[in-house]
């Protein structure tokens, strides 16, 4: 059961910061994780009042607010354009309409969890998480670090020319996947580059990258052994969803799909 | 602590405990459409609107609707009870306790494909789209296909009043 002593709602960003450095403290996002967890907190911070609920555009970078929920993702025209469906495909199955409008974007960031569609599909792109004190870094690299008392601002994801495509396996409509997979492409510093994240594995995201010069005639079978090497490179665990077996199997069937979908896009 | 929210288009005033979630406090004051049946944040039988969104109110922070406006099944009688005839006439209730999130998440449906189509012009509404909207309600007795018929005709009803009332305007 999770109690809860205090209840504030950071006026400032600093204010949160402050509020967070004690160990009974804990930042809540949309609630949805957290409230079934098994914790006394102290001060539960609320970061609603701060603005953190938009997305904002530049020349270079998408920016999105900690607070901006699943939803707002799903239905934001400028991500459909520059990025296609696939950020609508990977939150369009998590639970339902209720849920993504509560669900936020940093409380599924910063969670790091293992079966989130969310980091799997940001890890893919060209992102970085906005720390308060810690500053700008990869996503790549916060993906890996303990959690800490810092407080996640914003996602920020550079522009850039890109393909991408999100995949998951399911046992039933809403549950958490089985499998998850994005694939990436795009010319970077002069090069084609690929970039492959499977989640759900049922660890948290990771993701590898290649530079490949891949065209529109690739033949099926080698597609296949694209895929598989790729799929080969992550482990994979077993649990009541599935075993890591077919876990592995899965993800090379998505990412051999999700390959083809991109080389013959513009056929 | 204290917690002002608009409930139903009234006001309110609540003393309510930090860890107190919003479906407790609702039933609190009286609104008992607001259940809970699942314990997971996934069946949508506490479906409320905050600010005009289906949420999930067992979830929901009652210090944190503070200065909102929150809306339950108690507040849309009417509509509700409208939509509701559409269900009855295709037998599509059982035991109806998942009724009262149910009804809400459909009307917040209705309401935003509706907007949507005035924005755009168009007015074809997928039966995947629907299913999609409404893949958070979960009904144990049923199989939805009362539910998705009544959805439809309800909503066929409601353009046919809609194009009605158009004529009307265009004949003054």
């Amino acid at each position: 059961m999770l109690t809860i002593s205090n209840y504030v709602k950071a006026k400032t960003l600093e204010e949160a910061y402050e509020l967070n450095q004690a160990r009974s403290s804990r930042v809540m996002g949309g609630m949805m994780w957290m409230r079934l967890s098994n914790a006394k907190v102290k001060t539960v911070i609320d970061l609603s009042g701060l603005g953190l609920d938009q997305i904002e555009e530049t020349d270079k970078v998408f920016k999105i607010g900690a607070m901006c929920t699943l939803r707002q993702l799903e239905q934001c025209e400028r991500l459909r354009e520059e990025y296609g469906d696939g950020i609508r495909e990977a939150v369009r199955h998590i639970v339902g309409v209720q849920f993504r409008n509560q669900a936020t974007v940093g409380g599924s960031i910063y969670g790091r969890f293992g079966f989130s569609d969310v980091l799997t599909a940001f890890l893919a792109l060209d992102t970085f998480v906005e720390l308060y004190d810690g500053g700008i870094i990869r996503l790549s690299e916060f993906v890996n670090r303990k959690p800490d008392r810092d407080i996640l601002v914003s996602i920020i994801i550079r522009k850039g020319k890109r393909k991408f495509r999100y995949s998951s396996v399911r046992r039933t409509k809403t549950d958490f996947p089985v499998i998850a997979c994005a694939v990436v492409t795009g010319i970077v510093h002069g090069e084609e580059s690929w970039y492959f994240t499977v989640g759900a594995r049922p660890m948290k995201a990771a993701l590898t990258e290649r530079k490949w010069k891949l065209g529109p005639d690739e033949s099926e079978e080698a597609i296949a052994a694209y895929a598989k090497e790729i799929a080969g490179e992550f482990d994979y665990g077993t649990n009541m969803r599935g075993s890591a077996q077919y876990r592995q199997h899965l993800a090379e069937v998505l990412l051999r799909r999700s390959i083809r979908s991109i080389l013959t896009e513009d056929k | 602590m204290e917690i002002r929210f608009i409930l139903n288009q009234k006001q309110v005033a609540v003393d309510a405990a930090p860890d107190a979630v919003l479906m407790n406090v609702l039933r609190d004051l009286g609104c008992k459409s607001v259940k809970c049946g699942c314990e997971t944040t996934n069946c949508g039988l506490c479906t409320v609107w905050i600010d005009g969104k289906s949420r999930l109110s067992c979830s929901v922070l009652a210090a944190g609707v503070a200065g909102r406006e929150v809306t339950t099944l108690e507040g849309v009688e009417e509509e509700a009870a409208e939509f509701g005839r559409f269900l009855a006439e295709e037998g599509a209730e059982q035991c109806g306790f998942c009724s009262p999130g149910f009804i809400m998440n459909v009307l917040a449906m209705v309401k935003e494909f509706e907007e949507r189509d005035a924005a755009s012009g168009s007015g074809v509404w997928d039966i995947e789209e629907i299913k999609e909207y409404l893949a958070g309600n979960l009904c144990r007795c049923t199989g939805y296909m009362g539910q998705l018929r009544a959805i439809q005709n309800y909503m066929a009803e409601r353009r046919g009043a809609a194009e009605g009332r158009e004529m009307k305007e265009v004949q003054a």
